[in-house]
């Protein structure tokens, strides 16, 4: 039997909107993973591998190439197998870390697409960073395995290594099944926690888009919708997902810890300081969270202070970082007056007087480091779950769509499309992505209306 | 397609033609005839081109009309009972039925409609409506395929109400209440006269099945057997039919008419699984016994929508009112008094009936604390005093029907002309049909409406134009079509029937589509009327007014880009409706652009295109309007398509792949999909099942890959020794 698949969406007045079926392509999205191991003592040097379509286009936005520094606005074009050094940037355009990025382009790659490899330094706390902002420029967090399943969908691996694939991706599901077990079994018993904020959330949604689309299918037999409760509502889930994001963040920091920069002349007390603080110091200056210049207290401020104020400054312009500077006073034992530390109060977000050998201070320090990197929004206690980086992609995903959805309720667009985005916000945070929500609003609609005729 | 299918088809494909030739010679199935069809065979094969050449008829239906014509009325005058033969048959008359027969005939492919009663084609058994929500959709779909339906709803409309105006684009929906008997007249007339149909009456009872299970024709309750290379079953109700009233049943596929019994058996035998679903039907109440001055008055639109894309259909007509009214204490206390009286809560009717259509007595216990449901009074013809009372099925026995109904504000002394009764049926759950809506078992044999477990008129005309279409294609030899999922309602429907495991009986929803606001009413015909007219079914004066609409539409498009305005009274009122500033020397297109601004407004203020109608202005709109939200839509699915629409081989074994779960080789099993995005839209299949299958696939591929390398080389190996050996032989003749 011959049957012709002849149309898909080919509307006339769309234009070009024929799709060819010709060659089936296994996969249309970018995924990216951090490739080297983690866990153990920091190698020297770590990778964040992209692979897919979009490889290039995402490298390009989060790698700054040191050689074409200052061509702005033109597009990143790499040449395959040609290796190049440059920095990372973060969607604010902040520099996370320096790298050598390794293009190899379709077909000459292990997964036979585009594969654009991030040679960063080796610290999990770079890495993580790295990955974040690839993320966030558009790609997705691949599936464990799933470069190897390309691999081998792509023709790229022989016939003899297909069946431990297999095995591989059985063994994925069964893991995946534990998981799932696992978190049922944790979702009863704490009644709290990340999940149940996100199937809470996905319960919303559904609500909504039951509240939506049984009025689009039964409108004359039911009451009209209240614009207004739907409009609070969807704000007040767009809270949550902030918050929750607000939380992932706090997750990423206790994961990755604070990167704080020392600076200061010699002698003033820096090594001290760091052994006061006994906090391993990953010391990546410029990508740092906070920079803390010091000074001796016993000397007062110096031209020379002056002249590494400056740099600091012209640097953080350079690399368009925003990461507020904290003046430490050190040695503040031997001296009488600092009268002079007012005079500074524009250069500084804030000032902390310590004495590194003593110990005095260290905690007003501490304090004030996470006033100013946001840690003391979360109050103590209010937090009981952490957030993988996975779970905060999907958070991402659901916070777009939202702040769609507001958009669209602003210009008043009709109620149909707010579906659109309140589909793809359950279908995120459904986590399993693709699951089949449909079938649940529908469900949802005869359940809880009576509707029919 | 194997080499035997092959061959199957082209000898299916030459056999009409043949025995209209040799009829008077053989009869049918005659061991002559076997011999006369493998001579056929050897000469015509290998291609169906053969076929195409030697069949005028379907390279130019019109003409080659007049020549089948005579040519079968010389047989006639030879021997009675040659029109036996046909190239499609279709079983049923309902609305499935009758646009599966049309399709075929129109395909020029020579069709026999058989049906229980003539005088109720195209009946309406149940609300006197076409459209609504979703449904609405499929009826232009059907339309710009070149269906029925639509001309026939615009034709005989009483009243026109176009639903979800301001919902968006995409959920506006057309409804139209129906003249019940006007619409079958109507239906009736056009299949009466349309060429290459014959009508007859009768029961079928039994398919017949010939040699690799290819459908030959069905047999009848009074022995007629009545041969075609393609059977379309549209049964509906009729199948087994039972009619429940209270307690109190009896054989029927609607009230006063006798259900058709021996099918379902014979189906079974031939392999295929069968259930049973159940549906009902409210009482209708005399109109002159009903006081309407405390009802709420319902009436039509003033400018009428059109479910045709063709304006020669667009003729307004004077429009009739609907009523409201509702449910009392009274009528909530005698249903819980009688529970104990309805099939459901008696427990004596088991079969599933759909959750979207629910009797009364369902809503008054699923619902408590409901105080009162809302009841609509919609007339049934302009000729008739019938009255359809919408949202009271019950199945309570007819002794307390009219009691019920007089509980009803306006109703206290109505009198009842039929009595609320429910239906069971039989249905073949619709995993057994491909997309084209063949069925898997019997190569030949098409399901088409209720059979597949739907109810609505508009899902079996839906389905009844794709299975007329391919079984006048099947008879011919050409390649089936089908609908993608993401290309129509149609595909979206006959997609969900065949790939999920519905056990109740199924109605189209807008929120059953993803895409929907790719699906929109506007432009059904730009996106399916190219394809009906290279099927074959948009004739030269509708494909005109097609390419016209669509010229005029870009045209207007274009106009709107490069016209500019600054300041002047539309900008001023443009600014006021928008609130939002309109800058100097605006494109008309970005005016459109802005909240609460239509089309309307250009109108008004003397900017609008006289030349385009309402709805050509509509499609202008919708667009420019909703250009971001459309565009973003067709990528998402320009990325997903790649991968869904890949086919999966047809011999896959499922239980073999040990990497897949339990439950997915179950019902991949079962369901046996034709594409990955079937396959992961079968229930209990995962997304990690599904990369298990695509390794699987892509081992097999390279697996096969590697033997026909083999081969090759085996192969060429060969032909060297052979030509070796002939290149001696020769030299040995020279020599």
């Amino acid at each position: 039997m011959k049957e012709n698949t002849l149309v898909l969406n080919k509307d006339e007045r769309l234009g070009d909107g024929e799709v060819s079926c010709a060659e089936p392509v296994p996969s249309s999205s970018t995924i990216a993973a951090i490739v080297t191991s983690l866990g153990g003592p920091p190698g020297a040097v770590g990778i964040v591998r992209l692979s897919g379509p979009s490889a290039v286009s995402i490298a390009g936005e989060v790698f700054r190439p040191m050689s074409r520094k200052r061509r702005k606005g033109v597009r990143w074009w790499p040449n395959s197998h040609v290796v190049e050094y440059g920095e990372v940037l973060d969607s604010h355009g902040n520099v996370i870390d320096e790298v050598l990025v390794v293009p190899m382009l379709a077909p000459k790659s292990y997964t036979r697409e585009d594969v654009i490899e991030l040679q960063c330094h080796g610290s999990e706390v770079c890495l993580r960073r790295v990955l974040r902002a690839c993320l966030d420029a558009g790609a997705r967090l691949a599936e464990p395995d799933e470069f190897t399943i390309r691999a081998f969908l792509n023709g790229r691996l022989d016939l003899s290594q297909a069946e431990n694939v297999g095995k591989l991706v059985t063994s994925k599901s069964m893991a995946a099944a534990d998981a799932a077990l696992a978190d049922y079994r944790g979702s009863s018993i704490v009644m709290g926690g990340f999940s149940f904020m996100v199937k809470s959330l996905r319960a919303q949604c559904i609500e909504l888009l039951t509240e939506i689309e049984a009025r689009l299918d039964f409108d004359d037999e039911m009451p009209p919708l209240d614009i207004n409760l739907v409009t609070d509502r969807i704000h007040k889930m767009l809270q949550e997902v902030d918050g929750a994001l607000e939380t992932a963040n706090y997750d990423k920091l206790l994961q990755s810890g604070v990167q704080i920069a020392i600076v200061g002349r010699p002698n003033v007390g820096k090594s001290s300081l760091l052994n006061a603080w006994s906090k391993r110091s990953e010391a990546v200056a410029m990508g740092a969270d906070v920079i803390v210049m010091t000074v001796s207290a016993a000397e007062g401020w110096t031209s020379e202070d002056d002249r590494l104020l400056e740099r600091i400054h012209s640097n953080k312009i350079a690399t368009s970082s925003t990461s507020p500077v904290v003046l430490v006073v050190n040695k503040i034992d031997f001296a009488s007056s600092c009268a002079w530390v007012d005079t500074l109060s524009r250069s500084f977000r804030k000032y902390v007087f310590t004495c590194a050998v003593t110990g005095k201070g260290i905690s007003n320090l501490e304090s004030a480091v996470v006033e100013l990197v946001g840690l003391n929004k979360i109050p103590a206690g209010g937090r009981k779950w952490t957030v993988n980086q996975r779970q905060c992609e999907q958070l991402v995903r659901a916070r777009e769509a939202f702040v769609r959805l507001q958009a669209s309720i602003e210009e008043e667009i009709p109620l149909d499309f707010w579906t659109i985005d309140l589909r793809e916000a359950a279908m995120a945070l459904a986590q399993i992505s693709g699951e089949d929500i449909s079938e649940e609003v529908l469900s949802n609609i005869f359940g809880k209306f009576c509707i029919g005729k | 397609m194997n080499f035997s299918k092959l061959l199957q088809i082209s000898m299916a494909a030459t056999l009409s033609l043949h025995l209209n030739r040799f009829a008077s010679l053989c009869p049918p199935y005659s061991p002559l005839f076997f011999l006369n069809r493998s001579l056929t065979c050897s000469i015509s094969l290998p291609s169906h081109n053969t076929r195409a050449i030697s069949s005028p008829t379907r390279r130019n239906p019109p003409r080659s009309f007049c020549v089948s014509a005579s040519a079968s009325q010389e047989s006639n005058n030879h021997r009675g009972g040659s029109d036996e033969i046909y190239e499609v048959i279709v079983v049923g008359g309902g609305h499935a039925g009758c646009e599966a027969a049309l399709a075929s005939a129109r395909l020029g492919a020579k069709t026999l409609l058989l049906t229980l009663n003539i005088d109720r084609i195209a009946w309406q058994p149940c609300n006197p409506a076409v459209g609504g929500p979703a449904k609405s959709q499929l009826v232009h779909e059907v339309d710009a395929l070149g269906g029925e339906m639509g001309k026939v709803a615009d034709r005989c409309y009483l009243q026109k109400r176009i639903l979800n105006l301001s919902k968006g684009p995409a959920v506006r929906a057309l409804r139209a209440q129906t003249d019940k008997r006007e619409y079958a007249f109507e239906m009736k007339k056009i299949v009466e006269s349309a060429p290459h149909l014959s009508i007859r009456e009768a029961m079928v009872t039994d398919v017949l099945v010939g040699k690799n299970d290819s459908v030959e024709g069905v047999q009848t309750f009074f022995g007629m057997k009545f041969y075609a290379p393609s059977v379309v079953l549209t049964t509906g109700t009729f199948m087994s039919g039972k009619i429940w009233v209270g307690r109190t049943s009896m054989p029927a596929g609607r009230a006063g008419e006798s259900a058709s019994h021996g099918l379902t058996e014979n189906l079974q035998k031939l392999g295929f699984e069968t259930d049973r679903l159940k549906t009902g039907t409210p009482a209708r109440v005399d109109s002159r016994t009903v006081d309407f001055s405390g009802m709420e008055p319902q009436h039509g639109d003033e400018e009428v929508g059109w479910f045709s894309f063709d304006p020669d259909y667009h003729i307004e007509r004077e429009q009739m009112c609907c009523y409201l009214t509702r449910t009392t204490k009274e009528t909530h206390q005698l249903i819980k008094d009688n529970l104990h009286e309805t099939p459901t809560y008696g427990g004596w009717v088991e079969a599933k009936g759909p959750r979207y259509c629910p009797s009364i007595e369902d809503k008054i216990v699923r619902f408590q604390d409901k105080e009162s449901h809302q009841i609509f009074l919609e007339p049934e013809g302009r000729t008739v005093p019938e009255l359809y009372v919408q949202g009271f099925s019950t199945g309570l026995p007819e002794r307390l029907q009219l009691p019920l109904l007089r509980t009803l504000p306006g109703l206290e002394n109505c009198s009842m002309l039929r009595p609320a009764y429910a239906v069971e049926y039989d249905y073949l759950p619709a995993h057994q049909c491909f997309r084209s809506l063949m069925t898997k078992k019997i190569e030949g044999l098409f399901f088409s409406g209720q059979i597949n477990g739907t109810t609505g008129y508009e899902e079996a005309a839906a389905q009844g134009i794709i299975s007329g279409i391919n079984a006048a294609r099947h008879s011919d030899g050409k390649s089936l079509i089908v609908l993608e999922r993401e290309s129509s309602y149609i595909g979206t429907l006959i997609d969900d029937l065949v790939t999920k495991d519905l056990r109740e009986p199924y109605r189209v929803l807008t929120s059953r589509s993803e895409h929907r606001l790719l699906l929109r009413s506007d432009n059904a015909d730009s996106r399916l009327t190219p394809l009906g007219r290279d099927i074959g079914l948009i004739d030269d004066v509708r494909w005109k007014i097609y390419q016209d609409k669509q010229a005029r539409i870009l045209e207007e498009k274009n106009r709107l880009k490069t016209v500019r305005i600054s300041g002047g009274d539309l900008a001023v009122e443009v600014a006021e409706v928008s609130s939002q500033p309109v800058k100097e020397s605006s494109t008309l297109e970005s005016l459109l652009k802005k909240p609460h601004v239509q089309y309307k407004l250009f109108d008004k203020h003397g900017y609008g295109n006289a030349l385009l109608s309402r709805m050509e202005k509509e499609c202008v709109e919708i667009d420019i309007k909703y250009e971001g939200f459309i565009i973003r839509q067709q990528t998402q699915l320009r990325q997903m398509a790649q991968q869904q629409h890949s086919r999966l081989p047809e011999d896959l074994d499922y239980f073999d792949m040990t990497t897949l779960s339990h439950e997915a080789r179950e019902k991949l099993s079962k369901v046996r999909p034709q594409t990955i995005g079937q396959a992961s839209r079968v229930g209990g299949v995962s997304p990690a099942d599904i990369t298990a299958l695509l390794i699987i696939l892509e081992s097999n591929r390279r697996k096969a890959k590697e033997r026909t390398q083999h081969q090759i080389i085996t192969s060429t190996l060969a032909g060297e020794n052979q030509e070796m050996s002939e290149t001696s032989r020769n030299q040995t003749i020279r020599s």
